[in-house]
């Protein structure tokens, strides 16, 4: 007897911590995407710390990059997130219209973003640094391209949600696609931390 | 005989979870967390633009690593205010999940950069009549 006593106390019990199973998997799974999509741009940032710095002969990252752009493109993102967070706090007070606002809110300046990212881009390839100049270019468009792509991606999302919610409400698809939005426009922004911290400030630094 | 004495352990801690946390509510933020979050990114963010825009400080080297870190900074405020991150949510399969990802970016990032810095630094030097007879 003292010793089934002694076993049970000495028993490890993180079994008993897994009481609350939520009735859907599916932002567990949204968020196991999200972590493949940052093992993509862990490849691509790192492909750019490897060929960065060969310009061939050509601009190089202080000669190219308008810094008070990228900062007002990293404000962008930076407000398109809170508002995208007020949307989300709306949407649990169960205010369709509040919800609808900040998500207009959240995607106008989603697109002032990606407005902002295709001038500097048709800027920089009339300057005659396209993707094609050199190595440092080319991974350049790439990352940076990818990371538009997937903001262009979002917008649409967004819209799309935003007819959804107008049409039917905050039920209850709704409200888990829009978490799951939530959680893809945050990890942009938290990709685009790497984005200006790595290829804009430290190529400017040089 | 051996299960029976830990039917009542196993009870409380049930009701005790019970009653100071509700699952649900970890997925979701306030408007005060929201606000943390936004300011702190704000201060995260003016500050690397401002070493970096006003040469404030000589050394590159020094430059670099603060804009690294805060970047860093960054990243995790992100993750706990705005994609609110924490070790219970989905019974913890979120964190496990991001551990491996961490696991797999950082063996992928340094291996990466340390073959490829080997692979330059070894490269056979090359004269201007070999760049000029390249194909």
């Amino acid at each position: 007897m003292s010793n089934t006593h002694a076993v049970s106390a000495d028993k490890p019990e993180f079994y008993l911590t897994e009481e609350h199973h939520p009735e859907s998997s599916t932002m567990l799974g949204f968020w196991i995407y999200l972590m493949s999509d940052c093992l993509m741009f862990a490849v691509l940032f790192v492909t750019y710390a490897v060929l960065g710095r060969n310009y061939a002969a050509g601009p190089a990252p202080a000669d190219l990059f308008d810094l008070k752009l990228v900062a007002i493109n990293t404000a962008m993102l930076l407000f398109s997130s809170i508002t995208y967070g007020f949307a989300m706090l709306r949407m649990e007070k169960n205010d369709r219209s509040g919800t609808l606002l900040w998500l207009f809110v959240t995607g106008i300046f989603g697109a002032i973003f990606l407005a902002l990212e295709l001038y500097e881009f048709n800027h920089l390839i009339h300057e005659g640094a396209g993707p094609d100049r050199s190595a440092f270019l080319s991974i350049f468009f790439t990352l940076v391209g990818t990371h538009g792509l997937h903001v262009t991606f979002g917008t649409i999302w967004l819209i799309t949600l935003m007819v959804q919610v107008a049409k039917f409400g905050l039920v209850e698809a709704n409200r888990r696609r829009l978490m799951c939005l939530s959680m893809f426009w945050h990890f942009l922004d938290v990709i685009w931390i790497g984005v200006f911290s790595i290829v804009y400030l430290l190529g400017v630094l040089g | 005989m051996s299960s029976h004495p830990e039917a009542p352990a196993h009870e409380s801690a049930h009701n005790t979870h019970h009653a100071h946390s509700h699952g649900h509510e970890a997925a979701h933020g306030s408007f005060k967390s929201y606000m943390t979050g936004f300011i702190l990114s704000v201060i995260l963010t003016a500050i690397p633009f401002w070493l970096v825009m006003n040469n404030v400080i000589d050394s590159k080297a020094a430059t670099a690593s603060i804009i690294m870190i805060l970047g860093a900074v960054q990243v995790v405020v992100h993750m706990i205010y705005f994609l609110h991150m924490n070790a219970k949510s989905e019974g913890g399969w979120t964190m496990l999940a991001l551990i491996f990802t961490i696991i797999i970016v950082v063996i992928a990032m340094a291996g990466s950069l340390w073959v490829m810095h080997h692979l330059n630094a070894n490269m056979m030097p090359m004269s201007p009549e070999m760049m000029k007879n390249m194909p």
